[in-house]
């Protein structure tokens, strides 16, 4: 009994020395005013200089953008219960607006934004909606296809490296866009597939380059969240192409060109339209042509000659003026079947639950 | 023999620390872990005071908050209990979150193949399925433990990863949810397969089973022969020999129990909070569970009081966050805690004296 009795004065002096605290701060309810209060939910850490921090980037321009704006942001919330909690929380701290950033946060979130009409629920990637949560996304297919056309020019070994975390949609048709890409300008290439099983695993990324290169890849891509593989691929002086941010600085000798999001605009139009009141929920999926949600940075003018840098950007414009789609036909799969009749493309219901790959692409989808 | 610290000092040990000294030692720990953290806190430009009336605020200060503690707190004080079982014989358990991986395999498997059996039918089968599948785990370090003397923190350890890893397997493969877009998660579980919740909050009624198993473990390793047994077996094998107690039987019989009992709480995590499997279904409970057993001096109820405590800790940090505190600054500050703690249970066995000056 004797430890017994300890335990509890244990937590009773944990209350008290808490209590004591608590009573020694005044809480300050920040919520002045006409503020709008808008939270941002990130898988990983901004500082990952990818996919959440190009949502972070969006969150900063949103922030300096609109003048009765107030917006916090909680990284590293896994896919799990824990996010639903967070959600809940960030409800009860008087978020209006609440953007939850990973594809596995949907149910949670569906969950808790059926408890909560009054606020407006935000997620990407996913393709769950109701009456107060819609989706948002980037046809990153776009950039995908005009980053794949670096990759073909500057490989010499025909082979292209991509690492994928899983087989969803949105990342088999990245490959798919980036293969295309690739074999528009080099109808020799290949491209293998390595399956990190995980958005956000630098470790593992690595060791997933490392293997990449070692099967002759010399030009690497990636789906997943950080710019390990790109520092993998320039200390084993392979090229890389960058994914959700301007890579370029992590590993200047490798990295040709990236894609990235730009969301900035886009948070605005949301808040602004739940401001006046005329949001309503949608599937949100900007493209190039949509303020430049999706685009590619800059090229790398080491390593990518002016003349090419011209046949992209041409190759971009078609795209924006609706000329050209990645998805044109005539594309095969990877059995040689006609996936697209010529002068045809893709619907977006077929884009948004591709699950075959093009020809071209060495690997298989991870399938049940 | 008292061991010299510096000069003239020496540690001594002492028989039993008396209840006030206790108090004041636990209340001094825990001030200088606050401090230490204040300190940290500062020096990167916050303000302590904010922070802490935050999470106290988060995790008992409103309904939700004990709420979602409680919610938090279930597969800890399971886990824990699980693991304090074996402690008790000394045998470190430290493969609680295996055996919680393995009782959540258990009970997906009842509830994918057989989601439309009744309810009252269906649920104690997953948790049958939970307590055996979480109690083999326990059982297989057990055997070589008790025939060849095998040490079990190791081969606890080891079967952890693979536990884990056989779960990612069934999320990414088999059990894949067909209609859910190729992301590595199983398909919901039916009403029937799912532990109610208690009102319009998240806690399930699988928070019954804590108060069930604590009692009953608390009434077992005190006042029955069994518990005593276990006691003796820890302390001195071969004075259990002696006395008659099969020594080879009850080691089995108690990794086995701790085993279940982890899984059990496997069961109710996906059960009762989840409603379907997945990858990463635990942020380490299980490992968790070892500090809050040893904190909870391996008594029963003392363990629900510290798993509470920790369910707290944990629901006040995620909410930090929501203040716009980096998540590092949370687990730092639970880390700074314990260790002050831990440090302090020093000075409850031992005496700080200072040698006597020989004439």
């Amino acid at each position: 009994m004797k430890s017994m009795k300890r335990t509890i004065l244990f937590a009773v002096c944990a209350e008290l020395v808490f209590a004591g605290v608590l009573t020694g701060c005044g809480r300050d309810s920040s919520s002045s005013g006409n503020e709008t209060k808008v939270a941002f939910v990130y898988i990983g850490p901004v500082g990952d200089y990818g996919y959440t921090y190009a949502q972070d980037q969006g969150r900063k321009y949103l922030q300096s953008h609109l003048k009765n704006v107030k917006t916090t942001f909680v990284e590293n919330i896994p896919e799990t219960a824990d996010c639903e909690r967070t959600f809940e929380q960030l409800v009860q701290k008087g978020n209006k607006i609440i953007f939850g950033t990973s594809y596995g946060y949907m149910d949670y979130m569906a969950d808790v934004a059926k408890r909560y009409p009054n606020v407006v629920f935000m997620h990407g990637s996913g393709y769950k909606t109701s009456k107060n949560m819609g989706t948002y996304f980037d046809r990153d297919y776009q950039a995908r296809y005009l980053t794949g056309m670096a990759a073909g020019k500057y490989t010499k070994t025909n082979v292209l490296g991509f690492i994928a975390p899983f087989g969803t949609p949105e990342v088999v048709r990245n490959i798919d866009a980036f293969t295309l890409g690739a074999q528009s300008v080099n109808p020799n290439v290949k491209v293998n597939v390595v399956w990190t099983n995980s958005w956000d695993d630098p470790p593992t990324e690595k060791t997933a380059a490392n293997s990449l290169i070692d099967a002759r890849a010399d030009v690497l891509a990636t789906h997943v969240d950080s710019p390990s593989f790109a520092q993998a691929a320039q200390s084993k002086k392979v090229l890389a192409i960058g994914h959700n941010a301007d890579m370029q600085k992590y590993a200047p000798k490798s990295v040709l060109v990236s894609d990235l999001s730009n969301w900035g605009p886009y948070f605005v139009n949301v808040v602004k339209s739940v401001q006046d009141h005329t949001w309503k929920s949608s599937q949100y999926w900007g493209g190039i042509k949509d303020n430049n949600v999706i685009d590619i940075s800059s090229f790398n003018s080491k390593l990518v000659d002016k003349d090419f840098q011209n046949v992209v950007m041409q190759k971009r414009q078609d795209i924006i003026d609706g000329k050209f789609d990645p998805f044109q036909g005539p594309v095969y799969d990877q059995s040689n079947k006609l996936k697209v009749q010529q002068g045809q493309n893709l619907t977006d219901a077929q884009l948004l639950s591709i699950d075959w790959f093009v020809k071209g692409v060495q690997g298989t989808i991870p399938k049940s | 023999m008292p061991l010299k610290i510096f000069g003239d000092w020496r540690l001594k040990k002492v028989e039993q620390a008396s209840p006030l000294k206790t108090v004041v030692i636990t209340l001094i720990s825990i001030c200088l872990g606050l401090l230490f953290s204040a300190l940290l806190l500062l020096f990167t430009g916050n303000d302590p005071g904010e922070i802490y009336g935050d999470i106290v605020f988060a995790s008992v200060g409103s309904a939700y908050g004990w709420s979602e503690t409680l919610v938090e707190m279930t597969p800890l004080a399971l886990c824990a209990l699980g693991v304090s079982v074996a402690f008790r014989m000394k045998l470190w358990n430290i493969g609680a979150e295996g055996q919680f991986y393995m009782g959540a395999f258990g009970a997906t498997f009842c509830a994918l193949h057989f989601p439309n059996l009744s309810q009252w039918i269906l649920l104690p089968l997953m948790f049958v399925a939970a307590l055996i599948c979480g109690g083999i785990w326990g059982l297989i370090p057990a055997i070589p433990k008790a025939l060849w003397n095998v040490n079990e923190t190791i081969s606890t350890l080891l079967l952890n990863y693979i536990a884990i890893s056989w779960v990612a397997y069934l999320v990414f493969g088999p059990w894949k949810d067909p209609s859910g877009n190729n992301f590595p998660l199983t398909a919901a579980f039916s009403n029937n397969a799912s532990i109610p919740s208690i009102g319009g909050t998240r806690i399930s009624y699988a928070i019954i089973l804590v108060a069930v198993f604590a009692v009953v473990l608390f009434l077992l390793l005190r006042h029955s022969k069994w518990g005593y047994e276990i006691r003796v077996s820890g302390s001195s094998r071969k004075a259990a020999e002696y006395a008659g107690m099969n020594y080879v039987r009850n080691i089995l019989v108690v990794l086995f129990i701790s085993g279940a009992i982890s899984g059990i709480a496997g069961m109710t995590e996906v059960s009762g909070v989840l409603h379907k499997l997945q990858q990463s279904i635990s942020p380490g409970y299980g490992y968790t569970a070892i500090i809050i057993a040893l904190l909870g001096r391996l008594n029963p109820l003392s363990i629900v009081l510290v798993s509470f405590l920790m369910g707290g800790l944990v629901v006040g940090g995620y909410d930090l966050q929501t203040l716009g505190f980096p998540s590092s600054i949370s687990s730092m500050f639970q880390g700074a805690i314990l260790f002050f703690v831990l440090a302090g249970e020093l000075f409850c066995n031992y005496r700080l004296v200072r040698k006597e000056v020989q004439a």
